[in-house]
């Protein structure tokens, strides 16, 4: 595979969230707001990227009986960085994201591309194979996020987007959306919508 | 009776999947048919409920600002809480590859249909979860503990054999239309299920 089709295969054909299902627990529980769900596929970029580098670069040596107790070593290792730079410069966001930064250790996109890409794959392919399923992740969180705030609250990042006139003519937000059950809804929505145009990837 | 009312809470109210979505991977993918849906769900609620307690302990004793007094009370402004996840994940990571070994040499039965889905377990949130949700709580002792960690892997167990009954008769007898089927309409399934539960939200015995 070129380093090209590694980095852009994750947007869409072989996107982590939709196609391989990994990671949907935070896909789910930090999108009630845009803001954090930005922030949450941010730090997914990051630590998913890093881990993929040094585990790529120490596979060689880990022992295979013991190799996942040490890729979740590794990755806690970034995530407690992660956190801790949330902590200190992002605190509102960090304190809506609550558990869930934790979390990132053992969400499923971690160990299954440390798993199935950096464990037989240079640091550089494997440094862009985190980045892309970084990013394809962080898609459909923007996208969730999107949908559920601006239905649920009529605001998008805090600002109110659904005029006033809307309001006075009857507009009522949609308290459904904030409710945790149709953020799964959503998220079968994208799947629809993305399996209907990708004929291939529909299950018999 | 607090202990009581909270084990009722965790299996119905705060359920993992429905109300926190906590283990979703292995619940997308496991939840085909309901015999390995109970083997998984049976281990989740095992791990739970040992790793819980042992994790409560660490963070009383050893983790929480000021938890050192108990060996000398120089150390009353240590606060270790930064290495809480290292540490849980650690206790988790390794009481599994213990249970697993114990079980193997113990129970070769149990091991034949269970022994598939420990190694999932490690990196399923619902454990690593129960352990953080844990550590935002105060519980007041370990039985609280204890209780909490079993009724989440009840609740975990109820929500993820009942979508795969659900799962199973659908692949039989429904005609979806093909975008949705397998993964998208389980996302649905789980919904409407979440839904459900919400009716008991405010449960208190």
């Amino acid at each position: 595979m070129s380093n090209k089709s590694v980095f852009f295969n994750p947007f869409s054909k072989n996107n982590p969230v939709i196609v391989q299902i990994l990671g949907i627990c935070s896909v789910l529980a930090v999108t009630v707001k845009l803001e954090p769900a930005i922030v949450m596929g941010l730090s997914v970029i990051a630590v998913l990227a890093f881990s993929n580098v040094i585990i790529s670069l120490i596979r060689n040596t880990i022992p295979t009986n013991i190799r996942i107790i040490v890729q979740l070593v590794v990755v806690a290792g970034l995530v407690v960085i992660v956190s801790q730079l949330l902590e200190a410069y992002a605190y509102d966001v960090s304190k809506q994201l609550s558990v869930f930064i934790g979390l990132i250790i053992t969400n499923c996109i971690l160990m299954g591309r440390l798993e199935a890409f950096a464990m037989a794959n240079k640091p550089w392919p494997s440094f862009l194979d985190g980045v892309g399923n970084g990013i394809g992740y962080a898609i459909i969180l923007i996208i969730v996020g999107f949908f559920r705030e601006l239905l649920g609250s009529g605001t998008l990042l805090g600002y109110q987007v659904v005029p006033d006139s809307f309001y006075a003519a009857g507009y009522v937000n949609n308290g459904l959306m904030i409710l945790p059950p149709m953020a799964l809804v959503t998220v079968a929505c994208i799947i629809w919508v993305h399996r209907s145009f990708n004929k291939d990837l529909q299950e018999k | 009776m607090d202990n009581l009312n909270l084990f009722i809470r965790s299996i119905f109210i705060d359920n993992m999947i429905f109300a926190y979505f906590l283990g979703m991977c292995s619940f997308i993918a496991v939840s085909k048919n309901v015999k390995t849906a109970f083997g998984l769900g049976i281990a989740v609620t095992f791990m739970l409920t040992i790793t819980l307690p042992i994790n409560y302990l660490l963070e009383t004793y050893v983790l929480r600002g000021g938890a050192l007094t108990w060996i000398s009370p120089d150390f009353a402004d240590v606060d270790l809480s930064f290495l809480s996840l290292i540490v849980f994940i650690a206790v988790i990571a390794s009481m599994t590859q213990l249970v697993e070994m114990v079980v193997e040499k113990y129970a070769p039965a149990l091991y034949s249909s269970l022994g598939i889905f420990l190694p999932l377990i490690a990196v399923n949130c619902a454990i690593l979860g129960g352990s953080l949700f844990m550590q935002q709580r105060d519980f007041g002792s370990v039985w609280t503990a204890v209780c909490a960690g079993g009724g989440w892997g009840l609740g975990w167990l109820l929500a993820i054999t009942a979508v795969a009954a659900v799962r199973e008769r659908i692949a039989q007898y429904s005609n979806i239309p093909g975008p949705l089927r397998g993964v998208g309409i389980t996302f649905i399934i789980t919904a409407l299920m979440g839904i459900a539960f919400m009716s008991f939200l405010g449960i208190k015995i």
